[in-house]
């Protein structure tokens, strides 16, 4: 009997997360639910949360893997606050997300691995499942998901080991029913991953998603079966993309735009390397990349290469980022373009590896030795990182230094529609190399941005050194004190011109108000729909999210001055506040977290509500 | 105005620059400065190909005495940098200028890999045995018991020998030379040069003010005819006053024999540095003073191995064969939808 349509609860969004077992493929149905629901025509956003250690021992609660995310009619800016449904494939996953379930939330557990060993792995002295209370509390689906799946699975050439890691598919075919979600992009998955090498695998797969879907289908107590229309969004081509994907894409466009080979070197660090495996297949677009020995030397191979004319990259995260700090320095003095991005993640030290953090704005903005600014810019969402991997590569080869770009793991690994620009109208970035026909002064600038020119080892006549001390305007070494002066002010002249360059701050809200909330990086999302929310209540208060955190923008001082109140919510103790506090002398509400997770809109809206009087 | 130059009316000149050059009066900087700026314009190589990369220390300063392009980078990672010169332009000379604290302590990490690597760049290790910029404390290559500002009552730390780390880290070039020695560097660095893959070569080198004297035991007049024996393949292992002493091996080892006059040079090694196996290179790189001759010239060189930028490239190239990658086609990838409006 195929389902009618008018069983369907019509919802605006939903929130679902998958978790379990490191080993039992989340992050794979997570994705594969992504695809669909892309496919079905909603906005998306998803939150990848995984543990540091590849395999902890099995069933344990340090090995629990989770995936989430939202998608609905409207706008979703994050992957939700709370799941409405959770999907727990062990009773360590159960224990370690059911808080996050509110009551009457759809629980669907594996029944088969809650076994004595496991639950005691997980720390339960009774089966949470036996509890009357617990049962009453959700709305409970218990699926005997091992032995299912096998059933299922009776024909298939398979080892019995094989069929039973098929049931997370079994489980994703389940919530395709309750969510109504079309299967075809899934099965297509199956087809092209394994179709020609493993097609047994491919076809106990797609069983198992059927024989899940069917199930949902034939169950009395999935009665319960939520639509989700399609969300309204500008007519285009559109596809699903990651930040660090989008990353990847940017840096490719930026080569392209500036006519310029792309050389990216890089050293394994979470959650950078995606980066690097990127672009390490993209040799059909000429990228050179360079496994390094360390970051250190990642650094310094962009640097010799952005001396020879490509634009270099280098990507990493803190711990590698306060590695390659003596040659960002030397980088500035020899005044070379480099793009540097920080994937941040949880710090100090390894910190919390696999978990998201703010926490680098002031390394990038002041780790350094000497006089030393930077342009530092943060990218707000996985689609932004495109449009900021550009405008990185353009600061870098328009005023001829550094850049520092910083990404997060949320952005980084977190996935949204984008809608796919047209190469033919991307922003072109020209800049100016030596000609050898005139003389070439090595720090001559450019009147209007302070550039120096570029001179490309290779041609006759513009032979020059560069190097770590300082230099007078003819490129030779100079330890004249007031020459010293007059350089260090140069270059930060140069840095805080480039504002110079910067469109207008875009608000959410009106210009003036009670109270502005000012954001960076990837708390965009849980900012940006807080604020909708209060100010669909009427509340005064609007907010805006900084691009470029050095030079700030120059429209900003204004900005702030027109609101009785200023807010900086932040996943770090006070990083950007602290800079507004300095550079303005202005009082400013510091909002933190530090946890390792995205802000919820929820808490967001509870804080910025009790600086707001009344509507 | 041509966009190369003609490699054939080079001179020693055309290398020189008008910055003074600021090295202590008597170091062995300057002549080593003077055999490069003798070697370059020899090469068939356009002035402005050559690009010079250093560290930081006494020799890093090397860049700013050429007239060429130059990059005074920062302590020990010259080899990073050069790295990323080569790779972007394969077409280039590097030649990447390091000291024995710069290369071997703060640097070795980097040297280890850039050597391994196999990139095509001439790398000349001045080895002073002594911190010289900071003034004197002792260096990686120090040997036991030396007293310095930063070890009053000796050091305790084990050098180490730079052509052993060479050979370790697979260097497919390395050679030995001396600051005393013009017409010995000129002929070792062009062996360099011709050489495809990274040339390692150690360049003894005497610091007048915190180390005087130190290869004088070795390479001083009156004791060089005795001590230094010059490498010249397929020729046997000779040395000493009118070619009188030879090396020959006994067991595993070698071992030093007087040839009596008119003696054959029978039973003696036959200098191959070709030879893959690094076994023979080994036991050269071993000879020290006083038990032995100290060696001179080119102690192994490999050829074929392909160098790190030609692999970079070739797969580049290689994936590029069929066309170059569309950037509309990869943005929009395999699973898109389209939205009507």
């Amino acid at each position: 009997m195929s389902p009618s349509t008018d069983s369907f609860e019509e919802i605006e969004s939903a929130v679902v997360r998958f978790a379990g077992d490191s080993g039992d493929g989340m992050q794979t149905v997570g994705e594969r639910f992504t695809d669909s629901s892309a496919f079905a025509g909603n906005d998306i956003a998803t939150l990848p949360d995984f543990p540091a250690e590849i395999r902890a021992p099995a069933g344990t609660l340090a090995g629990v893997s989770g995936f989430q995310l939202q998608f609905g009619s409207r706008e979703i800016l994050t992957p939700g606050d709370e799941p409405d449904a959770l999907i727990a494939m062990n009773p360590a996953a159960l224990k370690s997300n059911i808080d996050d379930l509110p009551e009457g939330g759809m629980l669907v557990v594996n029944v088969d691995s809650f076994k004595k060993m496991n639950l005691a792995k997980a720390g339960y002295e009774n089966s949470p499942l036996e509890d009357e209370n617990f049962r009453k509390k959700y709305h409970l689906v218990e699926l005997d998901l091992t032995s299912l799946t096998k059933v299922a699975l009776k024909e298939s050439p398979l080892k019995p080991s094989d069929k039973s890691r098929c049931k997370n598919f079994f489980a994703l075919g389940f919530m395709y029913y309750v969510y109504g979600r079309p299967l075809e992009p899934t099965l297509k998955f199956f087809r092209d991953k394994w179709g020609k090498k493993l097609p047994d695998l491919a076809e106990a797969n797609s069983t198992a998603l059927k024989a899940g879907f069917n199930l949902g289908d034939t169950m009395e107590t999935a009665r319960n079966r939520y639509q989700v229309s399609k969300a309204p969004v500008q007519a285009g081509v559109y596809r699903k993309i990651s930040g660090n994907e989008a990353l990847v894409y940017g840096l490719v466009a930026g080569a392209k735009q500036s006519g310029r080979e792309l050389l990216y070197a890089g050293y394994p660090i979470t959650p950078a390397s995606p980066i690097l495996e990127g672009l390490s297949a993209l040799k059909k677009f000429g990228v050179k990349t360079l496994q390094a020995e360390d970051e250190i030397a990642a650094m310094g191979m962009a640097i010799g290469a952005s001396f020879a004319g490509d634009l270099s990259v280098v990507a990493t995260s803190g711990p590698g980022m306060c590695l390659k700090s003596e040659f960002i320095g030397l980088a500035s003095i020899t005044e070379l373009p480099v793009v540097i991005v920080d994937v941040q993640r949880g710090g100090p030290s390894t910190g919390l590896p696999t978990k998201t953090e703010q926490s680098d704005l002031l390394q990038s903005l002041y780790a350094r030795h000497g006089d030393c600014p930077l342009p530092v810019l943060a990218a707000h969402s996985p689609s932004d990182c495109f449009d900021c991997a550009i405008e990185a590569s353009r600061i870098a080869l328009t005023y001829m230094t550094p850049v520092i770009l910083l990404s997060d793991l949320y952005v980084a690994n977190g996935a949204e529609p984008w809608k796919i620009p047209n190469v033919s109208e991307l922003p072109s970035i020209k800049t100016k190399f030596a000609n050898p026909d005139e003389e070439f002064i090595v720090y001559k600038r450019d009147p209007e941005t302070l550039a120096r020119t570029q001179a490309i080892p290779g041609q006759a006549g513009l032979e020059h050194r560069i190097g770590g001390l300082e230099k007078s305007e003819d490129g030779g070494v100079s330890y004249d004190p007031e020459n010293h002066e007059k350089m260090s002010h140069l270059r930060t002249d140069k840095i805080n011109g480039i504002a110079e360059s910067y469109d207008p701050i875009s608000i959410q809200g009106e210009k003036e108000g009670d109270l502005l909330v000012v954001g960076w990086g990837g708390t965009y999302g849980a900012i940006s729909s807080a604020t909708k929310a209060l100010q669909d209540e009427g509340f005064a208060l609007s907010c805006i999210h900084l691009r470029h955190l050095n030079p700030l923008p120059n429209d900003l001082e204004a900005l702030l001055s027109s609101f009785k109140k200023v807010i900086v919510p932040e996943l770090n103790l006070g990083q950007l506040s602290t800079m507004l506090k300095a550079k303005y002398i202005k009082n400013i509400i510091s909002f933190n977290k530090l946890q390792g997770k995205p802000f919820k809109v929820s808490e967001l809206r509870e804080e910025f509500v009790t600086h707001l009087s009344s509507k | 105005m041509s966009t190369t130059t003609d490699e054939g009316t080079l001179t020693k000149k055309d290398f020189v620059t008008p910055n003074d050059v600021r090295w202590c009066p008597g170091c062995g900087d300057y002549a080593i400065l003077n055999a490069v700026q003798r070697t370059l314009p020899d090469l068939g190589v356009p002035k402005e190909k050559f690009v010079v990369v250093s560290g930081i220390g006494c020799s890093s300063r090397f860049p700013y005495y050429m007239n060429t392009y130059g990059f005074h980078t920062i302590h020990g990672r010259a080899p990073t940098v050069a790295t990323g010169v080569k790779v972007a332009n394969p077409d280039l000379s590097v030649w990447m200028i390091t000291g024995d604290g710069d290369g071997l302590s703060i640097g070795a990490n980097h040297l280890l890999h850039l050597l391994r690597r196999n990139l095509d760049i001439n790398v000349l290790l001045f080895n002073n045995r002594i911190y010289g910029l900071t003034k004197g404390q002792y260096s990686p290559t120090s040997e036991v018991g030396k007293r310095t500002k930063s070890t009053p009552t000796g050091s305790v730390d084990y050098p180490i020998n730079p052509l052993l780390f060479a050979l370790g880290s697979e260097a497919t070039f390395i050679a030995r030379t001396t600051d005393t020695d013009q017409k010995h560097m000129v002929e070792t660095f062009k062996a360099a040069q011709a050489h495809k893959g990274t040339s390692f070569i150690e360049v003894f080198q005497n610091c007048v003010i915190f180390n005087n004297k130190t290869f004088d035991s070795v390479t001083g007049r009156d004791v060089r005819n005795d001590q230094v024996m010059f490498l010249e393949e397929g020729k046997p292992l000779v040395y000493g006053e009118g070619n009188s002493k030879g090396i020959k091996l006994n067991g595993l080892n070698l071992e030093t024999v007087e040839l009596s006059e008119g003696s054959l040079t029978d039973g003696l090694i036959i200098h191959n540095p070709r030879d893959p196996n690094p076994a023979y290179a080994t036991l050269l790189a071993q000879m020290t003073y006083p038990t032995f001759p100290t060696p001179l010239g080119v102690l192994r060189q490999l050829e074929g191995r392909e160098t790190y930028e030609d692999s970079v490239i070739g797969q580049i190239k290689y994936a590029q064969a069929s066309g170059e990658g569309s950037l509309q086609e990869l943005l929009t990838g395999n699973n898109s939808w389209i939205v009507e409006g």
